[in-house]
Order: C-alpha cells, then structure tokens, then sequence
C-alpha cells in the first residue's frame, strides 16, 4: 500500500482528463456552503440511520478535521506520517491541563491545543523532514511511539500515566470563581459544550477547518505544495527552497490535529495515552485514503465511515442480524445470521479490512473517485439523451 | 564578457576521474556547445553547474559569485534554469500550473507563505505563463496533465518552465535527444526564436546539426578534458577533434 499506487496519475486522468487548475471561486464556495450546511444539520439526516446520537457526531466532526489536517500533508503534499496520534494526544493533553489551571472555558483550551500540536510537529518535523518516503514514515511512527511509551513513563507526572490526565476538584483554575459542590463542566462563556451544543462547537471547528483547507488547496502555497508531492526534484532546481514548505505542511497538519485533540477534551474533558498508539496514527491514514486522499471532502467522508462501522456495526450482534434477515424464510434466516455475524459486532474490523481492499483495488482515488465516476457516467448519459 | 567561468575543476568517482582540470569561459549572450564522446563528462559538468555535484577542485563562477557550495535552489534564483536530459517537469499538473510555478519562484523567492489569496488572482502571472505556453506552441493544450504529453511535447513544456523565468543562463542537456527530425528542426527553430532574446545558453548535443546550427563556440571534451574550443567552423577542421570524437573520420 504505497502513495505511489493510490495516486497514479494514471487513475486521476480516467477520472479527469482536463487537470484540475483550482476550480472557480464561485464553485468553491457554493461547495463549502453545501458542506457546512450538511454538517449543521447532521443530527438530522444521520438519524434514519442511526448514527444522530451527541457522542457519534461529536466524532465525526472530531475526526473529520483531523483527516483534513492529515491529507494536507500526505494528499497535497505526498508525505506519508505515521506518527499524527502523537498530536492529537498533545493536542489532549494541553487542553486537559488548560481546564485544570486555567478555566473550564473551552477557548483557552483549544488554543493551547493548537499550539502545542503545532509547537510539537515543528520539532518533529524539523527532524523527520531530512528524509523522504518510507523513511520519512519510519521516523515520524518512531517519535509518535516514543512519545506514547514517555506518557506512560517518564512524563507521568505530566500525563498522569495509565490513568490518564483527569479533572480534580481541588484543580487551581486560577480564571474560575470559587468551585462549586461537584466537578466544572465544559463551557463557552458560561454555556456548557456537552452534548449537542458540544457537537456544535466541533461543527463550527471543522467547517472552519475545511474553509482553511480550501483557501489553502487553492492557494499558490497550496500549489507548491501539489509540485513538491509531483516532483520535488523539479522543486529545488525550479528555485524553491522545499524545506521549509513541507515542514509549513507538517506544523500545519500538526495544529490541525491538535485542535482534534483538543476537542476530543472538551467534550468529555480526559486525555489518556492510548490516544497517540501508532494504531490511531494508522486510522487516520485509512481514514483519508477510503475518503479519496488528495480532495476536499474525501478525507472527511472516511472518517465518517470508519467511525460510523465503527459505532454502528460493532452494536450489532445476531439478534439483531435476525430482524434484518427476517424477511427470509426460516432456514435462510438462520444461514444468513451465521453467514454476517463474524462481519458485525467484534468482527467490525473484518467488513472494514474487506471494504478498505475493495476500495483500494477498485476505486484508488477512494469514495471521491467514486463520486467522479458516477457522475462522469451520469453527465455522459445525458449528453447522450441530449444528442 | 564571460558569465560563467570555469577554471581548474575536477570531480573523481571513486577511482575515475570524470573530470579533470576543466577550464571554460561562457561569453555573455552567446550559444555555447559542449560536444564528446559518451562518458567525457558532459552531463557531470553540467551537474557541477546547477549543484548536483560539487566538485574536488577548482571554481565555478556565475555572473561574478562562486557556485560551489550553494543549495540547486540558490542556483537557480541567482538566474540558471535547466532542461534535463529526461525531462523534468510535474507530471500531476496542469500544462499551465508547471509554468506558473516558475513563475512564482522567479518573483516571490525561493519561500513564501502565502496561502490566503487564490492561484488565479495573480494575473500577470497566468498572463505570463500562458504566453510563454503560446511560444513554445503548446498553447491548445494549457489545461490538460503535463504527465500525458508526448516527450516531444514535454521537453517544450519543460522549457516553458525555463524561459518563463527569463533566465541568464539556461542550460540544455540534449534538447534534441530520441526525437524526430522534424521535432528536431521545429526544437532548433525554437531555440533560435529565444536565442534573439539574449539569454546565454550551454548546450549539450549529439546531434551535429543542432550544434553546428546553433553554437557560436564549441568546446570539446574528451575523457573529462577540454582538448579544443573554438569557432564552429575551427572546431569541424581540427584533426584533434576527428580523432578524438570521431575516431577519424571526417565530419
């Protein structure tokens, strides 16, 4: 499973035969409107589905910004990292401890999870950048796992070890009154970011950070970004200095991930190291390549996805694989239920490997490529009509 | 006056000896040609000049400054662009992003943060790039990926990516190699076109005609030395030359 393979220009010129040179401002707005109303109005459309409940969407949000981070730097720029957890659980950690000595005001909070998923991907970066491809990946899991092996050692009196760091009630939060009888909540300026309204708050967060994702897409920063990842050799003799832009794309995607993280706190305010596992630094590149690496919108779709199969399909167990199949004959019924129970329930991870490899062989450019296809197919059909 | 000056470089690998004791004067606005057998150290020359290599001894000099010890990327913002042997360009782009690309280079330096404004707000700089496209003949063919040009095609394109930089110096590794012979002649008549507008150009070349037709010196290198240089007239009578290149025979 190699970028190389994903992204072949050969599949994007099936799909695209004119390149696409940034699309017009007009278009990129009306799709950002589109996107941010489908995100508002999540808890409405999913709920047919099952998939409405505060703590799902929260994630899909959650992890939609952070696999718009990630694919800034493995889409646009070609630079896979196997180390993004580490961030995340920086991003957790700094805002858990802003709740603790700060406020329980959820601004403060992010912001120093942006900062340190920033201030954190820059030294890290700094030094995984010297290398490129596999060995760039090498580097960036090593330091990730090193800082999960530290939170759990030497940093405990930072990360509060297998515990995890933890809201106390005798924390100082030098900018709150006088704590009450029970532990704070969460808030924005007085209006507690949990449930819904904290699903909310991670709303606004990733249509911000798809807004961002875009203006910089389009942007000549952006552009030199998509050369670096085409032909970085070109790059240097074409008079760029290419370091400083793949670290820029590196700090960037760090924040971005930070600002996952910290959200991850302010809606159920603990941060533990099982958050920077090289497992969870995987996801988010599964997550961005079953979307479509490389586009907008794809990275987000897949973390809806994985999180979805995740929540969803893990629930089902063969009772309620029984009700699906209950339109067929008794036999049949019972086939049925023996033949999809390793799929659901703790086998969730089996129909996710079997739809990741479908994805990969025939659809490389991911859902999004998909998406292209179908509309390609559509557009040709009515020009045929039209004809 | 000469831009570039040459004196004394020698690059060993491992035991061979690719260069040895270069010297080379590259007159301001002229067409100079480096011919010579296979392995006499052209292309590793032309590699010392761009800072792919750097060499054991002696002095590269550009336009006054040394370019020994300075990143490919300095190089070329002090004014040297390259066309590559085999063609370097971004093949996942668009025809006309790989040319604005250089462009940006050429007037924002070798880094600059900007990503707020859209790539399509700098006019000029599509205005240019576009121009530039038209020159070289590609100009049906702005928005299509660059990786599903011909090769023909895609060493036009990369000298796009050149000439929008409007260089002092370009350099060309066998502008003409594997092509037809009218992609050949249309490339020459290309290359005379900018040739009017001044730019010093180093040309690596096999093709005879191609050199003779353009160079206005010729210099000969044979097993990393510069055994002649001169007009080109001079250089198809010398006999150290024939006996060198072409094992004696007559040109």
């Amino acid at each position: 499973m190699s970028a190389a393979t994903i992204d072949s220009p050969g599949n994007q010129k099936a799909v695209a035969p004119s390149a696409n040179d940034g699309g017009s401002s007009r278009a990129d707005h009306i799709k950002f409107l589109i996107f941010a109303l489908a995100v508002l109005t999540m808890p409405i459309w999913l709920s047919p589905i099952g998939a409405a409940y505060p703590d799902l969407v929260q994630k899909f949000a959650i992890f939609g910004i952070l696999a718009i981070g990630f694919n800034i730097l493995f889409g646009l720029t070609g630079y896979l990292s196997f180390g993004h957890a580490a961030f995340l659980g920086v991003g957790s950690y700094a805002a858990v401890w802003s709740f603790k000595l700060l406020t329980m005001n959820i601004v403060p909070a992010i912001l120093f999870g942006v900062l340190a998923g920033g201030v954190f991907a820059l030294l890290i970066g700094y030094v995984s950048l010297r290398r490129t491809g596999i060995y760039f990946s090498i580097l960036t899991l090593a330091f990730a796992q090193m800082s999960y092996n530290l939170a759990y050692s030497v940093l405990t009196p930072i990360t509060n070890g297998e515990t995890g760091l933890q809201l106390a009630l005798h924390d100082p939060r030098i900018l709150d009154g006088p704590a009450g009888a029970g532990l704070p909540s969460t808030n924005l300026f007085g209006m507690l970011t949990v449930g819904y309204t904290g699903f909310y708050v991670c709303a606004v967060m990733l249509i911000l950070a798809y807004y961002l994702a875009m203006r910089i897409r389009r942007s000549p920063f952006g552009m030199a970004l998509r050369a670096i990842k085409s032909n970085q050799n070109r790059m240097n003799y074409t008079g760029f200095n290419t370091r400083p832009y793949t670290l820029a794309a590196f700090v960037i995607s760090g924040m971005y991930a930070g600002l996952a993280g910290s959200l991850m706190a302010v809606v159920d305010p603990l941060a533990g190291a099982e958050r920077m596992q090289w497992t969870a630094s995987g996801e988010v590149v599964l997550m961005t390549i079953l979307g479509g690496s490389g586009t907008l919108l794809g990275p987000v779709l897949g973390a809806g996805i994985i999180k979805y199969f995740e929540n969803i399909f893990s629930a089902f167990n063969d009772q309620v694989l029984g009700r699906i199949f209950d339109f067929l004959p008794e036999g049949l019924q019972e086939a049925a239920v023996v033949l999809f129970s390793p799929f659901v329930g703790e086998g969730w991870h089996l129909t996710l490997g079997v739809v990741f490899m479908l994805i990969v062989i025939f659809l490389p450019g991911g859902v999004m490529e998909g998406v292209a296809r179908i509309k390609a197919r559509f557009d040709r059909s009515r020009s045929d009509t039209a004809r | 006056m000469a831009i570039l000056n040459v004196q004394g470089v020698c690059k060993d690998f491992g035991g061979l000896r690719a260069l040895n004791q270069v010297n080379l004067k590259v007159q301001q606005g002229t067409v100079h040609a480096i011919i010579g057998p296979n392995g006499a150290g052209k292309s590793t020359l032309l590699n010392c000049f761009v800072g792919r290599i750097t060499p054991d001894t002696g002095s590269v000099t550009f336009d006054g400054k040394s370019l020994l010890g300075i990143q490919p990327h300095e190089i070329n913002q002090a004014g040297v662009a390259r066309v590559f042997q085999t063609p370097e360009i971004f093949a996942d782009l668009s025809l006309v992003e790989n040319v604005k690309i250089p462009a940006f280079a050429k007037r924002d330096g070798s880094f600059r943060m900007d990503l707020w404004s859209r790539v399509g707000t700098h006019g000029e700089i599509t205005d240019h790039a576009e121009a530039v496209l038209e020159d070289v003949g590609l100009a049906d063919k702005l928005h299509m990926h660059a990786g599903s040009l011909s090769r023909g095609d895609k060493r036009r394109l990369e000298l796009a990516m050149c000439l929008v930089q409007d260089p002092k110096l370009l350099l060309l590794d066998e502008p003409t190699a594997g092509m037809s012979r009218a992609d050949t002649n249309a490339t020459i008549d290309l290359l005379q076109r900018i040739g009017e507008r001044g730019i010093t150009k180093i040309v690596i070349e096999h093709d005879m005609t191609v050199v003779f037709t353009l160079a206005h010196t010729i210099s000969v290198l044979a097993q990393g030395t510069v055994i002649a240089e001169g007009e080109p007239e001079a250089i198809k009578g010398n006999p150290k030359v024939q006996e060198a290149y072409l094992g004696g025979a007559h040109l």
